[in-house]
């Protein structure tokens, strides 16, 4: 098992908002996860990769057979643990290559391995921007500053394939893009599968679980999942919407 | 006009307190501040106090001829009749000058302290100053690319590359020895600049002025080299009164830059420093300036009082000063580089980065005075803000009636780490002719805890974070400095931030 969550609950600012979900993955599926605004979608995304703000008050995260209790939010990303964010945040000043060969070599550091020096760094971020079909100019610009809204989630793709982690979660990347731009974040999400690298699929949309194809679907309720599926669930959801899956969860 | 184009304040009511709770956790542990060290060795410090006698006294230590003892009494006099300003933002008890001493000098071992520059070069260094300079890093041996002139309390202990500089007509030695080798172009240019009475503590400097340095570069020659000084404070409760004047003729270039440090001491350590810049027709000078005086400690014990006037003029036309300063020490800051801009089509700079960090004040600018016609100035402002310091620009653009066609560029960034700190804007502009273009930027951050917590989602430590920001803000300054320097800037400001390093 990568991850597995046991009757988690969480709070912000003494707001419980994730009230007992339980999850469990394995390495190489995806799961989907659905909901109305408001269910705690984004509040699980930063839960999971330890957000100070949040407060876990109950129940357990166990990544990689690990648990995460004490862990700072780096010291799980060293262990292989990406969110892409809902809104990616702007450093002015930073150049992204720079912000990214840090990153890289944080994480390769704790995995004992050598870090890359400029050269080398250029040469493994020029082979994943291709395998992304990403424009190279991004990597010059400021971290964010100035991108578009496609750009901004093309970017965090983009670091999710140089960081190479085992568990990537993507919180909304496919709100406010066109068709086009859903399209290469799906093929670059496509092109990171692999038998041992798990994702976590927040949207809103069927569309971009057409393109991704998830193993697993489940439906975010005030703060629990009440309902779980295969793919199918996710075109149900995109005909019916979750009315009828709420009203049952109040009746039941 | 007097108009203060965009005054900010934004103090101590940041809405979001418990965010950065821990961001004032990190800044707060025990800052590293390695150029803490002090260095024991003999030295002959006058008894506390300011008169007429220690002034003589200063003069006669230093062997000076009759105009410059006259020169400083006469500073003394007017010293004496000022006030102590207090308008900066930055706050602090009135000071009792009768406290300090004003001379602390190293006996040179060979020559117990009566050795004065002779034919047989060098005097001596004391080993354990020479020894507090290796530490520091500063090349007193000449094995550098750069020129050095060390300073130890009130006088210089070695000026390296001399003869080298010489050779191409350069004069670069201890304001001291040009007092005594070159008393022409000292009277000539002392006080033209930075008159006795400009301010309190020029007139106080004036009188005690200790060591500082002479830089003389002829008429067409691009100085090879960068030129430097370091300046040292060691002995406690004494003050060094810095005097540099640095003269560029007819088409000449140099660059120079000038370092400083002081041991970790539980009280305050005064350094006030007067230096003047003449830049004559074609002729450019960048003064670079990496200070990182002791800061004083978590209960604000002990630092510098750093009370510096600093101003050039481009006398000539087509002439170019540039100021470019990276601030990191000092308890209480007070300086403005400025730039008289005489010639036709002269051109000032100024480009500083100014951090304060627990209880550091400092209040620090710069002023631009058109005269010539089509003359320009920049200002790039970047001032950051943590603990619980304080952190002023203030500035003055004037441009005078004759100044046709002036054009001035604006732009003061600053930065708040934390919730307890303070930054504050006062940029005032004068215009006295219609044809000014004036252009103002200014804008204020916070390091958000949303960028903090991405880079640590992708990895980035959270002190590595606020340095990469930081350095990413203070970038377009930083760019300005010699290469070794913006180094050593940048890891002064990841020092200053950090609590301890390594
Ligand atoms: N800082 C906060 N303080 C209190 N409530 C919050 C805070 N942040 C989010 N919430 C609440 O938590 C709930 C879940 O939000 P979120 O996780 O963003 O939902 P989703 O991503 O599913 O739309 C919402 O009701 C929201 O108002
Ligand atoms: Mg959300």
């Amino acid at each position: 098992m990568l991850l597995k969550v046991e009757n988690l609950h969480a709070e912000i600012d003494d707001k419980e908002i994730i009230k007992g979900l339980n999850l469990e993955i394995k390495p190489g599926e995806i799961h989907a996860i659905m909901g109305p605004n408001g269910a705690g979608k984004s509040t699980l995304a930063n839960v999971l990769v330890g957000r100070d703000e949040y407060e876990v008050t109950d129940g357990s995260i166990e990544f990689d057979g690990e648990d995460l209790d004490e862990l700072d939010p780096e010291e799980r990303a060293h262990k292989g643990m990406f969110l892409a964010f809902q809104y990616p945040v702007e450093i002015p000043g930073v150049s992204n290559k720079f912000f990214m060969q840090t990153a890289v070599n944080a994480v390769r550091n704790e995995r004992g391995q050598p870090e890359l020096d400029m050269f080398e760094f250029d040469e493994f971020a020029k082979e994943k921007i291709e395998l992304l079909d990403m424009r190279s100019d991004l990597l010059d610009r400021s971290v964010n500053v100035g991108f578009s809204g496609g750009e901004k989630k093309r970017n965090d793709i983009f670091q999710m394939a140089l960081l190479e982690p085992k568990l990537c979660i993507m919180d909304e990347t496919d709100s406010g893009l066109d068709i086009d731009a859903l399209k290469l974040v799906a093929n670059g999400v496509n092109s990171l599968r692999s038998p041992d690298r798990s994702f976590i699929v927040v949207t809103h949309y069927q569309r971009l679980l057409d393109y991704i194809k998830p193993d697993y679907v489940h439906v975010l309720y005030d703060g629990k999942i009440v309902k779980s599926g295969g793919f199918e669930l996710g075109q149900q959801l995109e005909e019916q919407g979750y009315d009828e899956i709420i009203r049952h969860y109040h009746n039941g | 006009m007097v108009e203060a184009a965009k005054i900010t304040d934004l103090t101590h009511d940041a809405p979001f307190e418990s965010q950065y709770e821990e961001i004032d956790e990190l800044l707060s542990k025990k800052q590293f501040y390695k150029e803490g060290f002090i260095t024991n060795t003999n030295v002959e410090t006058f008894a506390k106090g300011i008169n007429e006698d220690v002034v003589r006294a200063i003069s006669e230590k230093k062997n000076e001829p009759q105009w410059m003892l006259d020169f400083r009494l006469k500073a003394l006099k007017v010293w004496q009749s000022m006030e102590e300003p207090h308008w900066a933002k930055a706050e602090y008890e009135p000071l009792d000058y009768q406290d300090y001493s004003y001379y602390s000098a190293p006996e040179c071992g060979s020559c117990a302290g009566e050795c004065n520059t002779d034919e047989a070069g060098e005097p001596e260094i004391d080993p354990e100053v020479a020894k507090a300079f290796a530490e520091l890093g500063v090349p007193i041996e000449g094995n550098s690319e750069v020129a050095v002139d060390a300073i130890f309390d009130s006088i210089s202990v070695s000026t390296t590359k001399r003869e080298e500089l010489a050779k191409l007509g350069i004069i670069f030695c201890s304001f001291s020895e040009a007092v005594q080798d070159y008393p022409d172009l000292v009277q000539k240019y002392i006080a033209t600049v930075v008159p006795v009475g400009d301010n309190y503590f020029a007139a106080l400097n004036s009188a005690v002025a200790s060591d500082g340095t002479f830089v003389y570069v002829p008429e067409g020659v691009h100085c090879p080299i960068e030129l430097s000084t370091y300046f040292r404070i060691n002995e406690a409760k004494t003050g060094q009164f810095e005097r540099t004047i640095l003269i560029a003729e007819k088409g000449s270039y140099v660059s120079y830059l000038e370092g400083c440090s002081a041991p970790v001491r539980d009280t305050y350590q005064l350094h006030a420093a007067v230096v003047e810049v003449i830049v004559h027709e074609d002729a450019e000078v960048k003064y670079s300036t990496v200070q990182n005086w002791y800061p004083g400690d978590e209960d604000c014990h002990g630092g510098i009082l750093n009370f510096v006037t600093k101003r050039g003029i481009c006398e000539g036309d087509n002439s170019k000063l540039s100021w470019t300063q990276a601030e990191t020490g000092s308890a209480i800051t007070w300086k403005y580089p400025s730039c008289i801009l005489k010639g036709d089509n002269s051109i000032g700079e100024f480009y500083s980065v100014a951090l304060t960090n627990r209880h550091q004040q400092a209040d620090t600018g710069t002023k631009m005075i058109h005269i010539g016609k089509n003359t320009k100035s920049t200002i790039i402002s970047k001032g950051l803000s943590a603990g619980f310091s304080d952190n002023t620009y203030r500035g003055l653009v004037k441009i005078l009636p004759s100044a046709e066609g002036a054009r001035n560029f604006t732009q003061c960034d600053s930065m708040l780490i934390g919730d307890k700190c303070g930054a504050h804007t006062f940029p005032y502009i004068e215009v006295g002719n219609s044809s000014a273009q004036m252009e103002h930027e200014a804008t204020t951050s916070r390091i958000g805890e949303d960028q903090l917590f991405y880079c640590q989602q992708r990895g980035i430590s959270e002190q590595d974070a606020i340095s990469m920001i930081v350095n990413g803000f203070c970038k377009d300054v930083f760019s300005e400095l010699p290469l070794e320097f913006a180094q050593e800037a940048e890891e002064l400001l990841a020092i200053s931030l950090e609590g301890s390093v390594g």
